[in-house]
């Protein structure tokens, strides 16, 4: 891999020249025959994938209104088709969001609509070949799911909804992906992506009470698997042991310590990830989610407090209501959902983010911060794509915006925004979200940066940025590994949290 | 003999475009959205969803933000078509509703508009490398079908005069099931053959665009996931088993 470098800097904001082909063959690894199987799919390229596949199109295309209202509407207008930044990155024109649909619009046509049947060249439609099941595994695997073009679509065609079926089709004749496939079987079997097992997991968070008392003289606590707590945190893996994802562990520990908040963690389930969203499977991401459900049952607690994780946030918010019953206003007949509503306390949202938490403690005063710790920091603030286009925060729409940053003006001094096209609604994913976090795409992942890291070459020239914070275990990965390649310092990404640590004040709190 | 065919055609292709929208309608109303995908930042009620909606369907909010050229041809042009279009009430209806005639004159400068934008639109899709990329020879003829109709329209507005009373005649007549004579001429011919064209392929084509935008989950749905459980029939039945 040590031929992977950075791609040259746009003159922002010139629209880059088409290289067809560029990616092509440059997809990821296929899924083996045992992970495959070890989590129910056919191990590997089923012999009747033809059928199979047009026969799970035609499924998804009943359960699906978005599916089936997205392979109607687009009207080719190209509003979508600059906004993509492994388009940017890569030049590649099968990148183009639309492009990207128009590769099972194109069988969607030939199989379900009439004109498609009849006069096919006409209307772009084309025979569900072999190779056209190959270009789905290569470019359906460099979507990142980050729904950028569904802000820009006037029909609000969601790319990720196209990239998600296709996905589940593949994965359905046998034809998935190594990384997300290995992960959701790891989460199964053990609980958390990474396949930390949990007496592993408890031994780190004894390491973490030491060092956090070595820094602070403080006892502050990581309790696991603690009958009767009040808050349970759901919070990605990478956060128990990755840099720097575990320095915001410790900020949310500093947090519920400084407000004598009562909290968990679960060895069951540890993990806030579900990949099962990124393969577009219901079932798989009813399944991971349900370890959730399971947990907070067995614990008996009162509320869900979920870590900073992008795509487990969009799943929490957004889906665990649906999926597990975690949330409020369930019918009265709603058994399933009942059972868990009833256990937790709807004085507070259900689930709720850490920096909803963390925020709603800042205003009611319950938090003191010494804001000069964090002197050395010039930060700036990455909108995770998942966390600002799939989910909210707080009580009015764009919450998801504000809390982050009102944090990090409660705990710095220091801040400045980056370029406004490319932040908020409008940000760029960080380049390795939606199941494309794995080596065998770091070409891919670094040239998905590109747009980021022009912005944050700005501000880091005119203003002297150096801290970037976010949101997403994901983002903090995929940065820490990619920034150095663009010549940046890999420790300049970092949590919100992290920020938080810094700067509380602990055992001084009223 | 023409005038059979014509009225033939025009029964033939109000049925089509009409039954295949409500086919079309009814289908995407049925599908089940199973979760909820708004692209937030989101409104988080009903009233909320409406405006957003009505923001989009009019004034193309989401296009507007993506890019100045396209949302500008496109506007013009939907926004001309529909003066065109309820110009055109006038003759369906006897006497003439008094804002049809009333919007006349502006309908009639809005074919010239409507034919700018989709040459605007038609020329994109030559000159834009990415949009070239993308297009389909579908894309294109849609785009000269309907700059057909703007066209011919135009010159018999302007330039060549067509009996305009025979026309709305004929279609008086078709709205209760007897045929009269359409004028001899061949703008007249070819515009009403493009038009019931235009009618016939609507609910077989992209332009399934105008119901889908209402039936997108991204746009319609409201954001309050964690304050209602929203859940469909087939998920829900997944529940049913545990």
């Amino acid at each position: 891999m040590a031929d992977i470098t950075a791609p040259a800097y746009r003159i922002i904001p010139i629209v880059p020249a088409l290289k067809p082909g560029s990616m092509a063959g440059k997809g990821p690894y296929v899924a083996s025959e045992k992970i495959n199987e070890a989590i129910g799919f056919p191990g590997q390229l089923v012999d009747d994938w033809h059928d199979r596949a047009i026969g799970k199109m035609g499924e998804l295309l009943s359960k699906y209104r978005s599916l089936k209202v997205y392979m109607d509407s687009c009207v080719h207008c190209g509003a979508c088709s600059d906004k993509c930044h492994y388009f940017i990155g890569t030049q590649d024109p099968k990148n183009m969001p639309v492009a990207r649909q128009d590769l099972m619009r194109s069988v969607y046509r030939r199989y379900f609509t009439l004109p498609g049947k009849v006069f096919p060249k006409l209307v772009g439609a084309r025979d569900l070949t072999r190779e056209v099941l190959d270009e789905w595994h290569n470019y359906f695997y460099q979507c990142s799911e980050c729904r950028r073009c569904s802000v820009f679509c006037p029909y609000g065609i969601d790319t990720a909804e196209v990239t998600m079926a296709a996905r589940e089709i593949l994965d359905t004749v046998g034809y998935g992906q190594k990384y997300s496939n290995e992960i959701i079987g790891k989460v199964h079997k053990i609980g958390n992506n990474l396949g930390l097992p949990p007496n592993a997991l408890v031994d780190t968070l004894e390491g973490l009470e030491e060092d956090v008392k070595e820094a602070t003289g403080i006892d502050v606590r990581f309790p696991i698997d603690v009958h009767g707590a009040e808050v349970l945190l759901i919070t990605p893996s990478a956060d128990f042991f990755a840099e720097p994802h575990i320095d915001s562990l410790i900020g949310y520990a500093k947090v519920f310590h400084a407000t004598g908040t009562s909290w968990t963690l679960s060895s069951m389930s540890s993990e806030a990830g579900n990949f099962g969203m990124f393969i577009g499977n219901y079932d798989q991401l009813r399944a991971i989610a349900m370890r959730i459900r399971q947990a907070a049952l067995e614990l008996g607690v009162k509320r869900i407090v979920v870590g900073e994780c992008g795509h487990a946030w969009r799943v929490a918010y957004s889906f665990w209501n649906t999926l597990i019953g975690v949330g409020d206003g369930a019918d009265a007949n709603d058994k399933f959902a009942q059972m868990l509503q009833k256990q937790l306390d709807h004085r507070y949202k259900q689930p709720m983010h850490i920096c909803e938490f963390t925020w709603d403690m800042i205003e009611d005063e319950r938090l003191s911060f010494d804001k000069s710790l964090n002197d050395k920091h010039i930060i700036t603030f990455h909108d995770s794509c998942n966390v600002a286009r799939g989910s909210r925060m707080g009580d009015f729409a764009g919450g998801q915006f504000d809390i982050p940053r009102n944090i990090i003006h409660a705990v710095a001094n220091n801040f400045v925004e980056m370029d406004p096209r490319t932040t908020r609604e409008q940000t760029f994913c960080c380049g390795g979200g939606g199941g494309l976090l794995t080596d065998d795409l770091l070409d891919l992942r670094v040239k998905g940066a590109l747009p980021r890291m022009e912005v944050l070459q700005q501000v880091a020239d005119e203003y002297g940025v150096n801290f970037m914070a976010c949101i997403c275990a994901i983002c903090k990965a995929q940065f820490s590994k990619i920034m150095p390649i663009y010549g940046f310092d890999r420790r300049m990404i970092g949590g919100v949290h992290q920020l938080v640590s810094n700067a509380i004040i602990l055992g001084e709190t009223k | 003999m023409l005038n059979i065919f014509f009225a033939l055609l025009f029964y033939l292709a109000t049925l089509v475009f009409a039954l295949g929208l409500l086919y079309r309608i009814n289908s995407y109303a049925r599908v089940p959205a199973p979760l909820k995908i708004p692209t937030t930042p989101a409104p988080t009620t009903r009233g909320g969803v409406m405006l957003r909606m009505t923001r989009e369907v009019v004034f193309f909010e989401s296009l507007f933000k993506a890019n100045l050229w396209i949302w500008a041809l496109g506007w013009l042009f939907h926004t001309s078509l529909l003066l065109v279009i309820l110009r055109h009430l006038r003759y369906f209806t006897e006497p003439v509703w008094g804002w049809v005639a009333f919007i006349q004159p502006f309908g009639m400068y809005a074919g010239i508009t409507m034919l700018l934008g989709l040459c605007g639109l038609s020329a994109r899709r030559f000159f834009v490398e990415r949009i070239r990329y993308i297009s389909t020879p579908s894309d294109h003829l849609m785009l000269f079908l309907l700059i057909g109709i703007a066209a011919t329209g135009l010159i018999m507005s302007f330039i060549t005069k067509t009996d305009l009373i025979l026309v709305k005649e004929f279609f008086q007549g078709l709205m209760h099931f007897s045929i009269g004579s359409l004028p001899a001429e061949w703008m007249i011919i070819l515009h009403l053959f493009l038009v019931s064209t235009l009618l016939m392929i609507f609910p077989i084509s992209k332009l399934l665009h105008a119901p889908g935008v209402f039936f997108s989950p991204s746009r319609n749905q409201v954001d309050n996931s964690r304050e209602q459980r929203h859940l469909s029939t087939w998920a829900a039945n997944l529940e049913a088993d545990k």
